[in-house]
């Protein structure tokens, strides 16, 4: 068997997680408060202006998914009445709780003081953390992100929100931890957000050069991960992007791909779009698929529901309620279908891409319901072929590898067939010694 | 022998009344929408999905409203499987394809509820698919009864009554929307008091008939759904039933993708009176009516904001709501015990439904669920589980 390569970076953000999760298997006798929140919307830089610590439930799932622990977990909260319809996010969240509640990390995970439900463009985080409270018997706070039905953010409903933030959002807040709100520590919070997102920009843009340097899906989870978590708004969080970045400008300036688990991925065959959450159960496998036939991923729409900072939005210390605001309404999660559509065109584009995959997972109906009038769609507009790809985020029992590994070989040979001789990407620029990585407007 | 007297209406029996609706509930053209816009030509037709829309204000704006249910269990899926995957609900394929072969071609403007995410996610299909109709996603507040989820529900409002105006033609003044909100009270005072007879006699108002009423209510204009419920309520008090020794029971979950007229009946000719429900909860998602003073966009924004329906559509404010619902409800009516009819892959009520049924379950009502689709077409299985239910009800409730 193979040795798992790593990237530098990766064990950089391990080395964060498990402090992290070492705070929170400490916070109770710390005294340190826990505001459990999604990532969609996360308002992390808040949370930590009242010295509290963030808990993501889904970033739980996922790892619960990924270490194989997931398909007990939901055994669990299906033998106590969760329907087998339903989100697997959600029944391995509340199995792991009613198991024991040890987080990814083998640390007990501490009790929420308060659910900060910032309800983002997935319906089913308003039962999710319903649910929750009545486990947990804590308090709760909505806060009500209006959905861009038309497309655009509206004025009216970035009022709405501030107001929610001020008369409801904040004051839960401040019950919860005993601590006054504090503007000043929120800015500083919301400066170090925009650095991180600067950087973060820097390397996800690095999916347009060729060969690209990055795996803008599934390499890409990993490089996402402190910023949908815990540490966008944070000193560690600047010095884990900081660092992503100029290792990502090496590998640009060497002409070298990503680093997978088998290696390097230098001869890029195929340079493709992907939109929908992956499989974590089956993950490798399911990375393995795409590089064992030479197919990149160059860009994603998974790796924006914690934030389009891509599409240019960073959060704004001058204005820290209006951004907090703007950040919400403009998640990817948020978005109208034809808004994604557009994205997803757009990726393909700037990114030069051959095609593009949908992997769509029977959990998310927020991501699910509709894609596959977006395969239509975009064929149509993009002018390029898509792949539609089916299973699930945490259960396994929906993952079928033989299947999806048909499923890809074929589109990947359709696609082979079509390129040959039209083929038209950017060129590599010049070889310096290190690719400044610059953020597009 | 004396003919009516003249001017006066012979009052329908109640066979004719329910032979109208089903028919109405039948007629997947909608071709009674279409005369009815062929007589009235400065009238629209705008429909609306499950489960909340502001009714009063399509009317206002001289739209006919009407409710898009889905083809149940009458129209084979064709069109409608190309656009969703199987583990997603039957409810938008059967609109895609009511849409896609022309059923749907007499709607100017459509509203999409906040429902949940496959029907907000129709509302952007529907953008693409039919550019020149009007498409709202009508987003509800969610959360804190506050001054700000006032305003942003009425700011919503606001914003539908001027597109659905400048659409028409006919941007209404403010008499305008009173004598709609008006109306619209009247329709929903009408509906508590079907259910509240059911409530009290239901075997005399099988669920069956109030349904089907209901369903053609939400395709007619209101004025004609008051004259049918008024008739039928006639009817029923000119045909009285006997009771039978069954169990009453609450019908809980099947409040968006609607169940097959036969999964009612099949409840109900197993020895089950059902005493409350969920079908077509928007007609009742207003408990009480809506002031009549001061700006009508205001106040139906306050009824919203202020009403007290749990529903599983809207975040539960109160901690112990979810818990306290089902058995606040079976009280109401007095029910003997509740079924669980969801629809399959309904997340809102799928994941709503263990803290339902804990909640009644901690109170001590029987409770038995099971999962249907509106094109479901075998009943067996629901007639042994309710017969079922029904008799262990009747053997061992009282003990």
């Amino acid at each position: 068997m193979a040795t798992v390569q790593k990237d530098r970076s990766m064990q950089l953000q391990k080395d964060m997680i498990a402090e992290h999760f070492e705070l929170l298997a400490h916070a109770e006798e710390n005294h340190t408060p826990v505001v459990y929140t999604f990532v969609p919307g996360n308002l992390t830089e808040l949370i930590r202006s009242f010295g509290a610590l963030p808990v993501l439930p889904e970033i739980n799932a996922l790892q619960s998914g990924m270490r194989k622990q997931s398909a007990d977990y939901i055994a669990e909260a299906e033998r106590i009445g969760h329907s087998e319809d339903v989100c697997t996010y959600v029944k391995c969240d509340i199995g792991m709780m009613r198991t024991g509640n040890i987080g990814p990390a083998g640390t007990k995970l501490p009790k929420p003081d308060l659910l900060l439900l910032s309800y983002t463009g997935c319906y089913t985080f308003m039962k999710w953390f319903e649910l929750l409270r009545e486990e947990y018997q804590c308090p709760a706070v909505m806060f009500h992100v209006p959905y861009q039905g038309d497309g655009e953010m509206e004025p009216a409903h970035r009022e709405y929100m501030i107001k929610q933030l001020k008369e409801q959002v904040i004051p839960a807040l401040e019950k919860a931890t005993g601590r006054a709100y504090d503007e000043e520590k929120l800015r500083y919070h919301l400066e170090l957000s925009a650095k991180v997102e600067d950087d973060l920009v820097a390397v996800l843009q690095a999916g347009k050069l060729v060969p690209s340097p990055i795996e803008g899906y599934f390499g890409t989870v990993y490089y996402v991960g402190p910023i949908f978590s815990a540490f966008r708004g944070t000193e560690g969080g600047v010095e884990y992007y900081r660092a992503l970045r100029e290792e990502i400008e090496e590998r640009a300036a060497l002409g070298l791909g990503p680093v997978t688990p088998d290696g390097p991925l230098n001869d890029q065959k195929y340079r493709l779009v992907v939109e929908g959450p992956p499989n974590w159960t089956s993950f490798r496998d399911f990375w393995k698929i795409f590089y064992d036939e030479g197919a990149v991923a160059v860009a994603s729409t998974y790796t924006k529901v914690g934030g389009l900072y891509d599409q240019g939005f960073r959060h704004d210390p001058s204005r820290p309620l209006e951004t907090l605001a703007d950040y919400c309404l403009g998640c990817y999660t948020n978005l109208s279908l034809p808004s994604r559509i557009d994205l997803i065109a757009k990726y393909i584009r700037e990114y030069a891409a051959d095609g593009f995959v949908i992997h769509s997972v029977k959990s998310c109906n927020s991501f699910s319901a509709g894609q596959l009038h977006m395969l239509r769609e975009l064929e149509r507009i993009s002018g390029v072929p898509g792949c539609f790809l089916e299973s699930d985020l945490v259960d396994s029992r929906y993952y079928g590898q033989a299947n999806l590994k048909n499923r890809v070989e074929s589109y990947l040979q359709m696609l082979d067939s079509r390129m040959r001789g039209e083929r038209n990407v950017p060129t590599p620029p010049s070889k310096p010694d290190r690719v400044a990585l610059k953020v597009a407007p | 022998m004396p003919g009516p007297a003249k001017g006066t209406r012979q009052p329908p029996s109640r066979a004719a009344i329910v032979e109208q609706v089903r028919e109405l509930y039948d007629d997947l053209d909608f071709s009674s929408v279409r005369r009815w816009l062929a007589e009235h030509p400065t009238w629209k037709a705008a429909g609306y999905l499950p489960v909340y829309a502001p009714r009063e204000l399509l009317h206002a704006c001289g739209f006919l409203p009407i409710g898009i249910h889905g083809a149940g269990d009458r129209l084979e899926i064709i069109r409608g499987d190309a656009f969703y995957q199987s583990y997603i609900c039957h409810l938008p394929r059967s609109v895609i394809e009511m849409a896609q072969s022309g059923r749907l071609d007499m709607l100017s403007a459509v509203l999409f509820p906040s429902t949940c995410d496959v029907i907000r996610n129709l509302s952007g299909i529907w953008k693409l698919l039919y550019p020149a109709v009007y498409v709202r996603y009508v987003d509800v507040p969610q959360g804190a009864k506050s001054e700000e989820a006032i305003s942003f529900w009425e700011n919503e409002l606001q914003r539908l009554v001027d597109d659905l105006g400048a659409l028409s033609g006919r941007r209404p003044t403010e008499a305008d929307l009173r004598a709609s909100v008006d109306l619209y009270n009247r329709v929903r005072a009408m509906i508590r008091r079907l259910y509240q007879l059911r409530q009290e006699r239901p075997w005399d108002l099988p669920t069956e008939e109030l349904y089907l009423l209901l369903r053609a209510g939400e395709m007619v204009p209101p004025e004609d759904f008051l004259t049918l419920a008024e008739d039928y309520l006639g009817a029923v008090a000119a045909d009285p039933r006997r009771q039978r020794d069954n169990s009453r029971v609450v019908i809980a979950g099947a409040f968006c993708e609607q169940p097959p007229l036969g999964l009612i009946k099949s409840i109900e000719r197993t020895g089950c009176y059902i005493v409350d429900d969920d079908f077509l909860l928007g007609n009742r998602f207003l408990t009480h009516d809506v002031s009549l003073e001061g700006n009508p966009i205001r106040t139906l924004a306050e009824a919203f904001v202020q009403n007290d329906l749990c529903s599983s559509v809207l975040y539960e404010i109160k901690p112990t709501g979810k818990k306290e619902t089902m058995r606040d409800r079976a009280a109401a009516c007095r029910a003997d015990g509740i079924i669980f009819a969801t629809a399959s892959f309904c997340d809102p009520a799928l994941l709503d439904q263990p803290m339902l049924r804990a909640g009644a379950e901690e109170a001590g009502i029987p409770c038995i669920a099971f999962k249907y689709a509106e094109n479901t077409g075998q009943f067996q299985q629901f007639r042994e589980q309710a017969g079922t239910f029904s008799d262990s009800i009747k053997l061992w409730g009282a003990s």
